[in-house]
Formats: structure tokens, C-alpha cells, sequence
């Protein structure tokens, strides 16, 4: 569940990102990278549970969902705000800049 | 138990890497693309360093959301050994044992997919020279 939520994040994000291409203003890039990287190592780690227990890791219980569900949308939201704070911090269209500094007449 | 470790590590040489070749790099190619099917554009071909960042941010990415699910499950601690599996020594061969083979595949498909991208994008790069028009 966290890398369905994950893979989810991730797409929804590449078609944000292709849409606003190639102006980056909002460095969605950056939520990219993330997510289909975390999607990846979560996919190796499905890999191996799988090999494990086999049909059953298409089984989990209703609660373990449920918690992985949960998992996957802290991870999302760790995610967002890792970007918000990388675009606070570059700050492409200037807000923060604007917002720290008043023009002279 | 410790596995995102691993593409954390690789994280580590590939951002040096990538920041070594950085400042060696020669200026980048310049050439003529047309990106809407009429008009030619110059354009510069972007460097080897940026495709590595490429998989710099990948790795970053995936080793920081995964580390978080290990705060999650209680497997990364904020105190030391940092890693609970750490703390005696039948969990910590267990955790070794994960590294070497979760982490290692997880390192191992991150770079397999970028080599997957750069490969793409070369064959991209080579069919936009292509489409050029013949010069007279």
C-alpha cells in the first residue's frame, strides 16, 4: 500500500511536471525525483516480501493495510514538504525576496 | 532494518562525483534543434554531471522517505546506536544480511533505471539531430 500510494504521488507529479515544462517556476522536479526514487526501493522491497510469503502478500490483513495506507500518506506529505521548503529556500519567482525587501521610490 | 543505507551510501559518491566533474567540465556542445518542427533553435546539449544529478536526486529522494519509514517502524532511532538492530549482535548480523541484499538491489535498480534514462535520452538526442533539415 505505502508503494502503491508512492507510485500514485509519483505519477500524479510527472504529469504536473510535463504540463508546466520546460519552466520550472515551481520545482516539481524536485517531488519527481522523490517519489520515483522512493517508489524503486519500495518496489525491491515488494520484491523480496513477495518472495517470502508469496500469494499471500496480495492477502494482507484489513489493519496492516490500513496502517500502510497511512504510512505511505505521512511519506507523501514528508515529501511535499521537503519541496516546500526547497522552494522556499531557492525561491525561482522571487516571493520571498519580494516579501523581505521593499522597492524605493 | 537499515536497508536505504546503501543508496544513501551511493548518494554520497555519485553528489562527489558529480560535483568533481562539474568544475572539470568543458563548455557544454552547442547545436540546432527544432523543437516545434519548424524553426531551428540553438540549444546546448545539457552535460554528463547534470544526467548524474539526475541520479544523485533519485537516490536522495528514495533514501530520505525510506529512512522515514524506519523512524516509522521504529528501526532508526534518534539516539545511539541510531539503529536499533545495532544494539546486539544476532540483529545486527540480520541487518547486514538485509543491507547486502535489499540494499544493494535497491542501489542496483535506481542506477539500472537511470542507465535506462540516460540510454533514452541519448537515442532522443540523436533522433532530434536527425529530423534536422538538410543544409543547402
Amino acid at each position: 500500500m505505502t508503494l502503491l500510494t508512492t507510485v500514485f504521488a509519483a505519477v500524479i507529479c510527472t504529469v504536473i511536471w510535463y504540463r508546466g515544462a520546460p519552466e520550472s517556476e515551481m520545482k516539481v522536479g524536485v517531488l519527481c525525483w522523490m517519489y520515483w526514487g522512493a517508489s524503486l526501493m519500495w518496489l525491491v522491497d515488494a520484491i523480496f516480501e513477495y518472495a517470502e510469503l508469496n500469494a499471500e502478500y496480495f492477502t494482507p490483513a484489513p489493519t496492516d493495510m490500513l496502517n500502510d495506507f497511512y504510512l505511505g500518506l505521512s511519506v507523501v506529505a514528508l515529501g511535499l514538504v521537503i519541496w516546500l521548503v526547497i522552494l522556499l529556500v531557492k525561491d525561482p519567482k522571487g516571493v520571498v525576496k519580494a516579501a523581505l525587501f521593499r522597492k524605493k521610490n | 532494518m537499515a536497508c536505504f543505507l546503501v543508496p544513501a551510501a551511493e548518494a554520497v559518491v555519485t553528489t562527489i562525483a558529480a560535483k568533481a566533474m562539474k568544475s572539470k567540465e568543458a563548455a557544454p556542445e552547442t547545436v540546432k534543434v527544432q523543437f516545434d518542427g519548424t524553426h531551428l533553435i540553438e540549444a546546448e546539449k545539457i552535460p554528463f554531471s547534470r544526467k548524474l544529478g539526475w541520479l544523485n536526486k533519485l537516490l536522495w529522494g528514495g533514501s530520505a522517505l525510506l529512512a522515514f519509514e524506519h523512524v516509522w517502524h521504529g528501526e532508526v532511532v534518534p539516539w545511539f546506536p541510531f539503529l536499533t538492530a545495532a544494539s546486539n549482535p544476532a540483529d545486527a548480523a540480520e541487518m547486514l544480511q538485509e543491507m547486502s541484499t535489499v540494499g544493494v538491489t535497491m542501489a542496483a535498480l535506481v542506477t539500472a533505471v537511470w542507465a535506462g534514462m540516460l540510454a533514452v535520452s541519448s537515442a532522443i538526442e540523436k533522433r532530434a539531430q536527425k529530423e534536422l533539415p538538410a543544409e543547402s
